[in-house]
């Protein structure tokens, strides 16, 4: 039996969604004895759901340390803990902090980090996307640990009753970690559903012509409810909208259950961001876009023309 | 204060890739400097002008890395140094923070290293935080904006919710994100200065690495090709496409 570790972010008292889709592939992995390591302010709290996700054991500590100080503090930790119980694998979800800490404790360790994978076959093999998600990567994960960081959405979570044992972390944290310091967290206010959470995306692309057309996109998002706005990297490198936007291959993968994309050419650096939707509909003025070879519906034409008639229909068709 | 910027020299982003048997193809593709690095270098360059110093630009890459450097030197940078070694093709992250690391010590002492928050190409996003931990520096990554000031840097990090205020001594790795700042244009007389702007060119011998130390660990058993989406309708806009879409909304349920 191998030790397989995931590395569980918290956050306001809430397990990252992220840890427990990779808890659920990981406890259907043969040969796997699957627990989990949270660190900081409400770790304690998660134990129920990782438990209950197929975590067998949680090395936990609410240790301020470990929210106060950006990478450093988590890291040592979680390397004495490797030292200490040899897991085989370790699983990451490729999210701000967790990547933080996989890149320092790949460097500690000396092994190497295999990143946005998207796919696990077994304790020695896991998969990634190149090219837009059109070339799939099986790589022979080596080092000791095998450290893997994997993109949210891969897998879903789904609870399979457990419970887990609690095992308190007590690490020494130097000073000499202590150094990156968190002084104040902002929480953007979001009307309406996270990104990554929103049951329908809309996109916006260089198609818009304008930092300023994005309001009709939030217009529309009005319109429909329950809807979240996100970009492509171009408009995010020209400044348009901020890249807690972006959606793609760098930024957020989304997994709507609509995803409509206006004046969106369809890079593959986008697709792989989007390409996991339900259904698609892609509005393009260039019929050779790329994107509407995705798209379940695709509308050759202006989008800045096309948007605000969308909003009126919507609007008529709710009443 | 002394800065070191990493960039990169990669395909270039929009012209299609390719694969050279298990690898991203590099050597002979059409290259430019990484979209991301280039908010580095300005990220650099506006903080030497505010504090001081040196901004050196430090690449690993195949001969080629040379013009990403140079494109940094134009954009005003002052000098630069590239890793060019054949042991180091298809390194992966974790390799190239090792062999970074290395160039960084060797060519001078820093206040303060810049990274871009992950390749266009490969995006693992991960070398600067193992470069960080080879180095021995805290890290500031997803940077929106930052002040830098005698001996600190105070930065606005991305989070998922939005964006935490994080502060660290001096000296610091940080990572920044694209939109932290608008990178300048080379400007003619900058790409002729650039030209008389001193390069080192270094091995991994000049390193001190020998070729087990950046040995590639990620052994590609297999590739395929994904299952590809089907196309559907594509219609053009004769003024009712509001309308169809708005249909598609109501029976995919979502209005």
């Amino acid at each position: 039996m191998a030790k397989v570790w995931v590395f569980a972010e918290v956050h306001n008292g809430k397990v990252d969604s992220t840890a427990l889709e990779i808890l659920t592939r990981a406890r259907d992995l043969e040969g796997a004895e699957v627990e989990a390591v949270a660190l900081g302010p409400g770790a304690t709290d998660a134990v129920g759901p990782l438990g209950e996700h197929g975590a067998a054991v949680v090395y936990a500590s609410d240790d301020e340390v470990f929210g106060d100080y950006v990478a450093q503090p988590a890291t040592e930790a979680l390397y004495q803990l490797v030292q200490e119980h040899s897991p085989e694998l370790v699983l990451f979800a490729a999210n701000y902090d967790s990547r933080d800490i996989a890149g320092r404790l790949s460097a500690r360790t000396g092994s190497t980090l295999m990143s946005n994978v998207s796919a696990i076959h077994d304790l020695n093999t896991a998969q990634h996307a190149m090219f837009g998600g059109s070339t799939l990567v099986d790589v022979t994960l080596e080092g000791s640990p095998k450290l893997v960081l994997v993109r949210p959405k891969s897998f879903e979570a789904s609870p399979s009753g457990g419970q887990a044992e609690v095992a308190k972390v007590d690490v020494a944290i130097g000073e000499e970690l202590k150094k990156a310091k968190r002084l104040e967290r902002h929480e953007e206010a979001t009307t309406g559903p996270k990104l990554e959470e929103a049951p329908v995306v809309i996109s916006g692309g260089r198609g818009l012509q304008d930092a300023g057309n994005f309001e009709l996109l939030d217009q529309l998002a009005s319109a429909i409810g329950n809807t979240a706005v996100g970009a492509t990297r171009a408009v995010v490198d020209s400044g348009w909208v901020p890249y807690a936007m972006q959606i793609g291959q760098t930024g957020t993968t989304v997994k709507p259950n609509v995803y409509l994309a206006f004046g969106i050419s369809g890079a593959t650096q986008h697709i792989v961001g989007m390409k996991g939707a339900k259904k698609i509909v892609a509005i393009n003025k260039d019929e050779e876009a790329p994107i509407f070879q995705i798209a379940d519906l695709g509308i050759v034409g202006d989008a800045l023309k096309l948007l605000p008639q969308l909003i009126e229909e919507v609007k008529s068709r709710k009443g | 204060m002394n800065i070191a910027v990493c960039v990169k020299h990669i395909p270039d982003p929009n012209l299609p890739g390719e694969l050279d048997g298990e690898r991203l193809k590099r050597e002979g593709v059409q290259g430019v400097l990484d979209p991301g690095d280039e908010f580095g270098v300005e990220a650099g360059l506006q903080l030497k002008e505010a504090h001081g110093g040196e901004v050196t630009l430090v690449s690993m890459g195949p001969a080629s890395a040379l013009e990403a450097v140079r494109r940094g030197l134009s954009m005003g940078a002052d000098k630069g140094v590239v890793v060019t070694d054949d042991a180091l093709r298809g390194a992966d992250a974790l390799t190239t923070a090792r062999v970074l690391a290395a160039a960084i010590s060797k060519a001078g002492e820093f206040d303060l290293v810049i990274a871009g928050v992950e390749s266009t190409d490969g995006y693992t996003g991960t070398m600067p935080s193992s470069l960080a931990e080879f180095l021995g520096l805290p890290q500031l990554t997803y940077v929106k904006s930052l002040e830098g000031a005698e001996g600190s840097i105070k930065v606005n990090r991305q989070t998922a919710e939005g964006y935490h205020v994080v502060e660290s001594p001096l000296p610091a790795l940080i990572s920044v994100t694209a939109g932290v700042n608008e990178p300048r244009y080379a400007s003619f007389k900058g790409i002729m200065a650039a030209k008389k702007k001193p390069v080192e060119q270094w091995s991994l011998t000049d390193l001190e690495l020998s070729g087990e130390d950046v040995t590639v660990n990620q052994r590609v058993s297999g590739i395929g090709k994904a299952e590809e989406r089907q196309a559907g309708e594509v219609v053009e806009d004769d003024g009712t496409g509001a309308a169809r879409i708005a249909d598609f909304l109501k029976e995919a349920k979502v209005i």
